[in-house]
């Protein structure tokens, strides 16, 4: 194979199945961001891709199931942050128990969906752009969701750096007691940041089941949920590194798949730990630097703090 | 808030959430569907298991429906006979390892249980996603103590110890396990072959591909799935011999994301038929929709998902076996014994044909399937050479079943690369 099929193959690959994950890692981000970690990311990524799949099948139309999938993770994450913001429960306790709810829930209600087809997203060849050598196809030849993904990340981080709402919610992150002691309400702060991250999650699901597969199974995130756990902390809950982090791991993903598909001699049960080796190498490299960047309360059990 | 009210609320709040969510994914076996542990569908442990099955096919003419195949005559005698005498009153359960509706292995067996469903109707009870553990065990229990059941289909390899755990303490109920290795007295087995259809699948793609380059996504490279794999490159050499196989594996049975993730990977590089062992098919199907390209099927018959994108596919037809053995069991006939069969006793089939494919491919490959079934053609005659280009299969031999089950290399022409 040549070289610069080899890298376009990787590239596009690595969107492709990056996308689902880097909605997660962003949503993960802004929930961290005001000190809730959210185990149950999978869960809500489940709801998503469950419910936006039901709803695209119900009405035939694929942004309604957006609509609800984002709806559906945002609410899942909203017992998890009933339990940890008015409860004071463990979170990640807490996440996990939201991650079976959500893994049950999404089985039983999606359990006649399997074998149902629906129209979803196609992959939309932007005009022009998509024309250019190489790029082109790496770039602008994805469905809309993946589209929408990339803006999302910027978007972020003006809210979070640019704005008196994000500095709400870094405030609440740092230290809930200034927050309260500047006027801000934390919990509510909170809650906002925690449904986020469950609405972003849910989306990354809505990618994979209307857009990226076009099926529903039950479990059908295979551990995404807890990659993009794992990608915040490389991301060092910033959205663009998030962003990053989430194209990486795709990235590992579909260098698999190309190696595999080449006949290199490298047995594939090793290149299929590839993307999750390149996980844990990253957390080793990055892990001690990235400590300064995590938001001080960050897991810190709400009603605790001195 | 108080602080004491507050830890009460917490504590309620926290058992409230289990409670729900150990409800939700809990199995249920009283009920005729059942829905259990998420996780246990992608259970690896059903490796064995899920490289079996499929099933449905084109329409019967006699009142069944197509759920039994196309049946041959002494089924049809046989679903005359019984519903001639309504006397005979059974209760069958069935346990699938994963959802019935994937298109894939469960699918298969399942269409075997709805062809028993129209011969004995009502008498069948199911559990899907019965993980292979002793959950399996309370599953069947619950089925002959509150359905009464008297007849227990465990359709997954791994339900097989469980099963005989229960047989022995159930002497009066008749099990029969798919694929399991040994019979006891009140428990017995069966299964059968399928890389015959492949290969004449693998014609089929080898007829319709225009670049030559086919792709097959298997879950884990065991001797089952190579056979499979050798048997399609094999059926597609027979119909152009410049074409190759690209082999990816997914280490898993079921992982929707990375099943389209391959077959995207695979139709940028060119190519333009694939196919797949998986447990979950259908996001192959729809890469292919999507893509442009052709797909084979395995396991069941997918090309309600894309006719247009089918080609054909290999597949199960069980109901017609099951049938059999249920009658074994109601007349007295039955006897622990572990069966095999293959395409000539019709417990596997061609998919019927996407709307791509030409007449004359269609007449071309039922040939084919014809001459396969008869004999007169026999895809492993040697001389085959491996991926090194060494000699597997001496020139003239026909390597028997045994031989062929343990395959452990890639025929010349795939390009793969397997574990040491």
């Amino acid at each position: 194979m040549n070289p610069i099929t080899f890298i376009q193959l990787i590239l596009t690959g690595s969107i492709r199945s990056g996308t689902s994950v880097m909605y997660a890692v962003l949503g993960e981000t802004v929930s961290e961001k005001v000190g809730v970690v959210n185990l149950g990311v999978e869960g809500s990524m489940l709801m998503g891709a469950c419910l936006g799949f039901i709803v695209t099948y119900q009405t035939g139309n694929p942004w309604l199931g957006v609509l609800a999938a984002g709806l559906a993770g945002g609410i899942l994450s909203l017992v998890h942050g009933y339990l940890v913001i008015n409860c004071g429960a463990n979170q990640l306790a807490s996440g996990l128990a939201t991650l079976f709810l959500g893994l049950g829930l999404t089985a039983l209600l999606g359990r006649d969906y399997v074998k149902q087809n629906i129209v979803g997203f196609n992959p939309i060849p932007i005009p022009f752009l998509s024309d250019i050598p190489f790029i082109g196809s790496i770039l602008f030849k994805h469905d809309i969701l993946t589209y929408l993904g990339f803006l999302i990340g910027p978007l972020l981080w003006f809210v979070l750096y640019r704005t008196r709402w994000g500095l709400s919610m870094r405030a609440v992150g740092e230290s809930r007691a200034v927050a309260f002691s500047t006027g801000r309400n934390p919990a509510r702060i909170a809650y906002l940041g925690v449904f986020i991250g469950g609405v972003l999650s849910g989306l990354g699901g809505a990618q994979l089941s209307i857009a990226f597969t076009h099926f529903w199974v039950e479990n059908m995130t295979q551990g995404a949920g807890f990659i993009a756990v794992a990608l915040v902390i490389f991301g060092m809950w910033r959205p663009m590194r998030a962003m990053v982090g989430a194209l990486l791991y795709g990235g590992a993903y579909s260098l698999q798949l190309t190696l595999q598909t080449m006949g290199v001699g490298i047995p594939p049960s090793l290149l299929q730990m590839l993307p999750y080796v390149l996980t844990l190498a990253i957390l080793l490299a990055w892990g001690k630097a990235s400590k300064r960047a995590m938001p001080s309360e960050l897991g810190l059990p709400f009603g605790s703090q001195a | 808030m108080q602080r004491s009210s507050k830890r009460i609320t917490l504590i309620l709040t926290s058992f409230v959430a289990i409670a729900i969510a150990m409800l939700a994914i809990s199995p249920r076996a009283i009920t005729a569907q059942t829905n259990a542990t998420p996780a246990a569908t992608m259970a690896a442990a059903s490796t064995m298991a899920a490289t079996m099955a499929g099933t449905m096919s084109a329409a019967a003419s006699d009142g069944l429906p197509a759920a039994c195949g196309t049946t041959s005559g002494t089924i049809r005698d046989l679903a005359a006979k019984i519903k001639a005498d309504p006397s005979k009153k059974v209760k069958i359960g069935f346990l699938f390892v994963g959802p019935v509706d994937d298109f894939g292995y469960n699918y298969a067996a399942n269409q075997g249980r709805l062809c028993l469903e129209a011969v004995y109707p009502g008498s069948t009870v199911y559990a899907e996603n019965v993980p292979e553990t002793a959950e399996a065990e309370r599953v069947m229990e619950n089925m002959i103590k509150n359905d009464g059941a008297t007849i227990l289909f465990p359709t997954s390899y791994g339900h097989y110890d469980p099963a005989t755990h229960v047989a022995k303490k159930y002497p009066n109920v008749s099990f029969f396990h798919m694929g399991g290795p040994k019979a006891v007295t009140n428990l017995s087995t069966f299964f059968g072959d399928i890389w015959q259809m492949v290969y004449v699948s693998g014609y089929a793609a080898g007829k319709i591909s225009k670049s030559g380059k086919l792709g097959y996504i298997v879950a884990f490279p065991i001797a089952q799935t190579l056979l499979n794999v050798n048997a399609f490159e094999l059926g597609a050499k027979a119909a152009n011999p410049n074409a190759t196989t690209t082999v990816v594996f997914t280490a898993n049975w079921c992982d929707p994301a990375k099943l389209s993730a391959a077959a995207n990977n695979l139709v940028d590089q060119g190519i333009d038929v694939l196919t797949m062992h998986q447990d979950c098919p259908k996001p192959v199907i729809e890469v292919a929709d999507r893509r442009g390209v052709h797909v084979v099927g395995y396991h069941a018959d997918g090309s309600s998902v894309s006719p247009k994108a089918w080609i054909t596919g290999s597949m199960w037809v069980w109901g017609p076996t099951m049938l059999t053995l249920v009658d074994s069991v109601l007349s007295g006939t039955y006897k622990p014994s572990v069966l095999f069969y293959g395409p000539k006793e019709g417990i596997v089939d061609l998919a019927p044909f996407g709307t791509d494919v030409p007449k004359d491919v269609q007449d071309a490959t039922l040939k084919l399937k014809a001459d396969v079934i008869a004999g007169t053609v026999f895809p492993f005659t040697g001389p085959i050479k491996n991926q090194k280009g060494d000699i597997v299969v001496k020139d003239g031999e026909k390597p028997d079943e045994t031989t062929l089950q343990a395959m452990d290399y890639l025929v010349d022409g795939v390009i793969g690369t397997l574990p040491q």
